[in-house]
């Protein structure tokens, strides 16, 4: 088990380094990547003067040695727009965020693994379809319209729900539903299946033939097995909930991370665009490895193997 | 004497099962359409836009760019206030909506043809190369997949709008980071049952040499698997392009997109809904189509990949 | 002979109900079984052995099988009858099984103990503590070495035979009058099949259940069972006790399928084989539905089934040319 950590541990850092590297050469893409690190106003003084702290004129793997080593001690450069360090920029909007995404996630859960396991048992039926359409038009709707359309029904026409900002409980209800929507079809969807595979298989017959409860064996027999493959699809899950975080948050106005990356992009922010992907990565390599150990929590085969 | 004797096949359906999936039960779970009609309604969706986009100056009653600021945030023509001129209404800008959508369209399309080419074509290229030579480029290039995988491509396609500037060659770049690595997974899947058959064996024996082998007897049999996913990803192509111009990093305005056209649009939610809600009502019926049409195909031509 | 018998099987019919017609896998079978005795059911694979079994527990696997016709009496009580939650309580309790592949029979996620605890706990409520303490002594009486550390051992920790001795140990545990051992040695290695076998003959002996133990290997029944029932193409075509069925079997099948054994004595010759295919399920022959495989067949036996033809004492036989006493 503790090997398995480790090992996944290393897997994270290498990542994460070529993240950094692809970055950092991104930004060099264009030439020098001062001209993307000023504002459009800056004079040629200004420029040298960057140039020079940052140490920009010398050879490239220099400049990435640099990079590297102020990137190491926490520093990923200043926010142009908001004339502060971007690290902290992200940190001062990453718990707003943090708030936003449980909830999504719970909602996914809650509502897609159940829905899952009562379509799986009732294939073919009514229900099945039902869910099947739900499944199939929350892939299909982007997710930034959906949140419009939610602004448009519950908070013009219908005035029940606030269209945006943080604040109170309510405030929380449309972009909880906007980012937890294709969650609800991606668990519905992954449930169903592998339910369907675990419900033929010979040990379900056993603890038939011993006599359970129906519940007992699909609830616990069949459902625990079934959500292996679930969790293995967390690490896509995860890499959506950020991508769907900066589209909710820029819909609704909400101060996270999601849309500091916005921000970021409209106002050409280079260094806390650079700062928010790597921080980014960071922070979907923590929750990936967390899976990979609740994973292993779930199927002893891997545990102990 | 008839015994209602069905305490746990809950499933109707399979009644219709053959007997020979009765004797090998499917280890793939079905789709959630087991009968594969021709998806009739979902083509016509399709061609309807296939067409718009293709002949998008003749269908178009205006110009998707020219301002008409007396004529602005006009209804559409059913509703009160709303002029016979702009079928669909008209935006902040004056500008007729029914117009830039058909236009947009031919935006999607480009996009999704561009980028399903270049993604989709390093997809195949990598999964073939993987599956087919394996050892140690096959550990390597799958590991790039995991990465491919476990990272938001749309970061990344951010990051290039930033440095490179926007424009059609970025969104397309941008967007085929994002396809490759599914592409490249089930290919190699593929290849891999492929190496072990006896046609690839007998090549071999023939002496033909590996490149040559996967040109002329593994990209062939794997074409099947690679139209059904490329049909199965024209809707995250097209949602993708239509995220990324709403997040300020597709084609630049005033080019008219989908998605642009919602993230203009979305300001003015509360007095011309129609700005924002009519462009989202043609991504989601293309991307509902087109994924009902690839569900079929798969169904057709490929029904493994239903794990998919 | 005054042996109570604890199942009783009539005219049991389980179909298919395909799209493209109906599979008549299980069409009239009928056997009984006595308190503390082993009944092998043999045939060759598909003739409807597992759907018999699988009919008896009403645990038919999905896809349109249904048991249209018939009676299995459990001590008297037609369980055909039961509500589901009935049927519920009757397994494990009263009728278990083991079934074939031990590798996919245990839940790779729970632990050996907590599969079996569950048995245990069909049969009675106590503390868990008490619950462990007698999974414990289950896993002993299987002869498992060290129970105490395997009972918290997971299922792919565990050899082949091991699991099989656990899914024994689960069907047991709630004290069944019947078990059903639906080839419960074919996946298992030689070595470890006869140790099965004993341990079987053991636990038999000691709780007094009654097996019905299904097989496609003649050679098993002769060291497993005291009757045999011989199926073919979903009937049972002749049964009787082992001894006779090997000395005097009546059905032209039932010596083919003995023939078919490799024999400890005796010259080493070739072994015989059946020609040609059992008929389609779903197209059976009006006839006996041996006659196309048959060499002594005449005209009747391919326009009239033959009934069954008691052949002596307990010895029955579906076939014209089975000398009737």
């Amino acid at each position: 088990m503790k090997r398995y950590i480790a090992r996944r541990l290393m897997q994270g850092a290498i990542l994460l380094c070529m993240v950094a590297t692809i970055v950092f050469f991104l930004g060099r893409l264009t030439g020098n990547p001062v001209d993307l690190m000023l504002p459009e106003d800056a004079t040629p003084e200004d420029r040298t003067a960057l140039i020079q702290t940052l140490g920009l004129d010398g050879p490239i793997l220099d400049q990435f040695a640099i990079f590297v080593g102020k990137a190491v001690h926490g520093d990923l450069g200043m926010s142009i727009r908001m004339k502060q360090p971007a690290v902290e920029a992200f940190f001062d909007r990453l718990p707003n965020t943090l708030v936003l995404i449980p909830w999504a996630i719970l909602l996914g859960m809650m509502l897609g693994i159940p829905l899952g396991v009562v379509a799986a048992l009732n294939r073919g039926g009514m229900l099945d379809r039902a869910a099947g359409t739900v499944a199939v038009l929350g892939v299909a709707m982007p997710s930034f319209w959906l949140g419009v359309l939610l602004i448009f029904v519950f908070s013009v026409e219908l005035g029940w729900l606030p269209s945006g900002r943080m604040g109170g409980p309510s405030h929380y209800v449309l972009p909880v539903i906007t980012l937890g929507t294709f969650l609800v079809a991606g668990f519905m969807r992954i449930t169903r299946s592998a339910m369907l595979e675990v419900m033929e298989s010979e040990f379900v017959k056993l603890a038939r033939i011993k006599g359970l409860s129906e519940a007992v064996v699909i609830w616990k027999h069949c459902l625990r097995n079934a959500l292996i493959p679930v969790l293995t699809l967390w690490g896509v899950f995860v890499g959506n909930l950020i991508t769907g975080a900066i589209v909710t948050e820029t819909v609704f106005a909400w101060p996270g991370i999601g849309r500091l990356t916005y921000e970021a992009v409209i106002y050409r922010d280079f260094p806390l665009l650079q700062a928010v992907i790597i921080l980014k990565s960071i922070l979907i390599l923590s929750i990936n490895l967390g899976v990979d150990i609740l994973y292993a929590y779930v199927d002893p085969r891997i545990r102990l193997a | 004497m008839a015994l209602a004797e069905r305490p746990h096949s809950t499933d109707a359906v399979a009644r219709r099962l053959s007997l020979w999936r009765l004797v090998w039960p499917a280890r793939v779970p079905g789709g959630f359409r087991r009968t594969a009609r021709v998806p009739w309604i979902p083509i016509a969706i399709i061609s309807v836009i296939v067409v718009m986009a293709l002949f998008a100056p003749l269908l178009a009653p205006y110009s998707p760019i020219d301002q008409t600021l007396r004529d602005k945030l006009l209804p559409p023509a059913w509703m009160a206030g709303g002029s016979d001129k702009y079928f669909l209404g008209t935006d902040a800008f004056g500008r007729d909506i029914l117009s830039r959508l058909i236009y947009g369209a031919r935006v999607s399309l480009i996009v999704a043809l561009l980028a399903l080419t270049a993604g989709g074509g390093i997809g195949l290229v990598v999964g073939i190369v993987s599956g087919y030579v394996g050892g140690a480029v096959d550990s390597v290039l799958m590991r790039l997949v995991d990465a491919a995988f476990t990272f938001p491509a749309i970061l990344f396609a951010l990051l290039l709008a930033v440095t490179m500037g926007q424009g059609l060659g970025t969104l397309v770049i941008a967007i085929s980071l994002l396809l490759w690595a599914s592409f490249a997974r089930v290919i190699r899947g593929e290849v891999l049952s492929l190496r072990q058959r006896d046609f690839v064996a007998l090549a071999r024996v023939r002496g033909c040499s590996a490149p040559r082998i996967m040109l002329t007897h593994i990209l062939p049999n794997v074409l099947n698997t690679f139209m059904v996913l490329v049909t199965l990803n024209i809707g995250v192509v097209i949602i993708a392009e239509a995220t990324l111009s709403f997040l300020g990093a597709g084609i630049p305005p005033p080019t008219p997109t989908w998605g642009l056209m919602i993230s203009e649009g979305r300001g003015r939610i509360a007095d011309a809904w129609w700005v924002a809600l009519i462009p989202g009502i043609a991504i989601t019926l293309m991307v509902l189509s087109v994924n009902l049409f690839g569900d079929w195909l798969r169904d057709r031509l490929d029904p493994r990949l239903r794990q998919l | 002979m005054t042996v109570e018998t604890v199942l009783e099987v009539r005219d049991l019919h389980t179909h298919f109900f395909l799209r493209r017609g109906v599979v008549k896998a299980v069409d009239g079978v009928s056997f009984s079984l006595r308190r503390g005795e082993v009944l092998g059911l043999v045939g060759e694979s598909g003739c409807g052995k597992s759907l018999t079994a699988l009919s008896l527990m009403r645990l038919l696997p999905k896809g349109g099988a249904r048991t249209i016709k018939g009676e299995v009496r459990l001590g008297g009580e037609n369980i055909l009858e039961c509500t589901p939650a009935e049927m519920r309580e009757i397994r494990g309790r009263r009728i278990s099984m083991v079934l074939q592949d031990p590798q996919t029979s245990l839940n790779p996620v729970f632990t050996v103990g907590d599969q079996l605890r569950e048995a245990i706990q069909r049969r009675k409520r106590a503390p868990r503590a008490a619950v462990m303490e007698e999974a414990v002594a289950a896993l002993r009486r299987v002869e498992i070495a060290a129970p105490e550390q395997r009972i918290g051992q997971y299922p792919h920790q565990m050899s082949g035979g091991m699991k099989q001795r656990v899914v024994g140990a689960i069907a047991i545990s709630g004290e069944p009058g019947v078990l059903i051992a639906d080839e419960p040695t074919t996946a298992l290695d030689v070595t470890i099949q006869l140790q099965y076998l004993k341990l079987l003959k053991r636990l038999q002996a000691e709780t007094g259940m009654a097996i019905l133990f299904i097989t496609h290997d003649f050679g098993v029944v002769g060291r497993m069972c005291d009757r045999v029932a011989v199926m073919y193409a979903g009937r049972i075509v002749e049964c009787g006790p082992v001894r006779q069925i090997f000395e005097a079997p009546q059905h032209p099948y039932t010596r083919a399928l003995i023939a078919s054994v490799p024999k400890m004595t005796g010259p080493v010759g070739r072994l015989a084989t059946i020609e040609g295919q059992p008929p389609s399920l779903m197209d059976l022959p009006a006839g006996c539905r041996f006659a196309s495989r048959c060499a002594l067949v005449e005209q009747r036996c391919l326009d009239v089934y033959p009934g069954t033809v008691r052949v002596g004492e307990e010895h029955t036989a579906d076939c014209w040319k089975a000398a009737s006493s």
